[in-house]
């Protein structure tokens, strides 16, 4: 049975190389990233929406939430979103959704704990 | 050839015999002495001296990888880099072996460029997006995917010598 990591793990800064960098196709790098989970929900708001669909198209947003971040809940809902085939700023509004609902769960975990 | 200080000026045989060398290393002296109307003692000379001054740096093999089977891609990557960074930027680039080339560049903005060999399409976003663009400095990437080589050549006999030279010196 795996445990799942703790919020603080998921919610945590991240080293410069396990950023997230935000391309609009192979090899362009708009210069923007993301360095921890509510930075990313900051970018969704401000990248531009290129970005947005090569990255979910690829399964980008997926394996880094999961395998960097440590958070498949959070993955499997960006892979709802890639099988529902979203684009445009229907991705944007949808793909913010669901990452600053997760962002605040965690960070209600994380103060809960902290209280008690 | 002449040495002058720490430069070694070259005449217009010996422009002709690099020239003929880069099209194929493998020629005798006797064979290029033959095309250039001189002795191939003069082309051992010239070569030699060429070699042992580091004119010539190396001898090697132009591979085609399409005949084994391989059919790399190859991109131009442009990186936008902070001034104070690029130094670094491209003394690092010039570290991975998917880097063919890689220079520091000025036009509006200080950039450095990169010639990078990739598998495939994927293994080459993957290169620039784990081992490029985390770099410090590092502002954006352009990168342009090459389609077709229509030339490619280490020095053009345009820069080297003067053709109204061809006709003199020749010992």
């Amino acid at each position: 049975m795996s445990v799942s990591p703790s919020p603080s793990r998921i919610l945590r800064n991240l080293l410069r190389e396990e950023a997230f960098y935000f391309f609009t196709s192979i090899g362009n790098y708009t210069g923007q990233s993301a360095a921890s989970l509510g930075e990313f929900m900051q970018k969704i708001r401000e990248i531009d929406i290129k970005s947005l669909e090569f990255h979910l198209y690829r399964e980008d947003f997926e394996k880094w939430t999961a395998q960097t971040l440590g958070d498949a809940g959070l993955a499997a809902q960006i892979k709802n979103l890639r099988l529902r085939r979203v684009v445009g700023n229907l991705l944007r509004e949808q793909l913010y959704n669901v990452v600053s609902k997760r962002n605040r769960e965690l960070k209600a975990k994380l103060t809960f704990r902290v209280i008690t | 050839m002449k040495i002058k200080g720490r430069s070694v000026a070259l005449d217009a045989l010996d422009w002709e015999v690099l020239e003929l060398l880069q099209k194929n290393a493998k020629q005798t002296y006797t064979e290029i002495g033959q095309r250039l109307g001189v002795a191939h003692s003069t082309v051992y000379d010239r070569i030699k001296r060429m070699e042992e001054h580091g004119i010539i740096k190396k001898y090697g093999a132009i591979i085609d990888l399409e005949k084994v089977g391989i059919r790399p891609i190859t991109a131009i990557v442009t990186v936008h880099t902070d001034p104070k960074q690029s130094e670094k930027i491209a003394e690092k680039l010039a570290e991975f072996n998917e880097v063919l080339e890689a220079f520091t560049s000025f036009s509006e903005e200080l950039v450095v460029i990169a010639k990078v060999i990739a598998r495939d399409q994927s293994q080459l976003h993957s290169f620039i997006a784990e081992s490029i663009a985390p770099l410090l400095g590092v502002l954006r990437i352009r990168t342009s995917i090459i389609t077709k080589k229509y030339k490619e050549k280490a020095f053009g006999t345009g820069l080297t010598y003067n053709p109204s030279r061809k006709g003199g010196q020749r010992s």
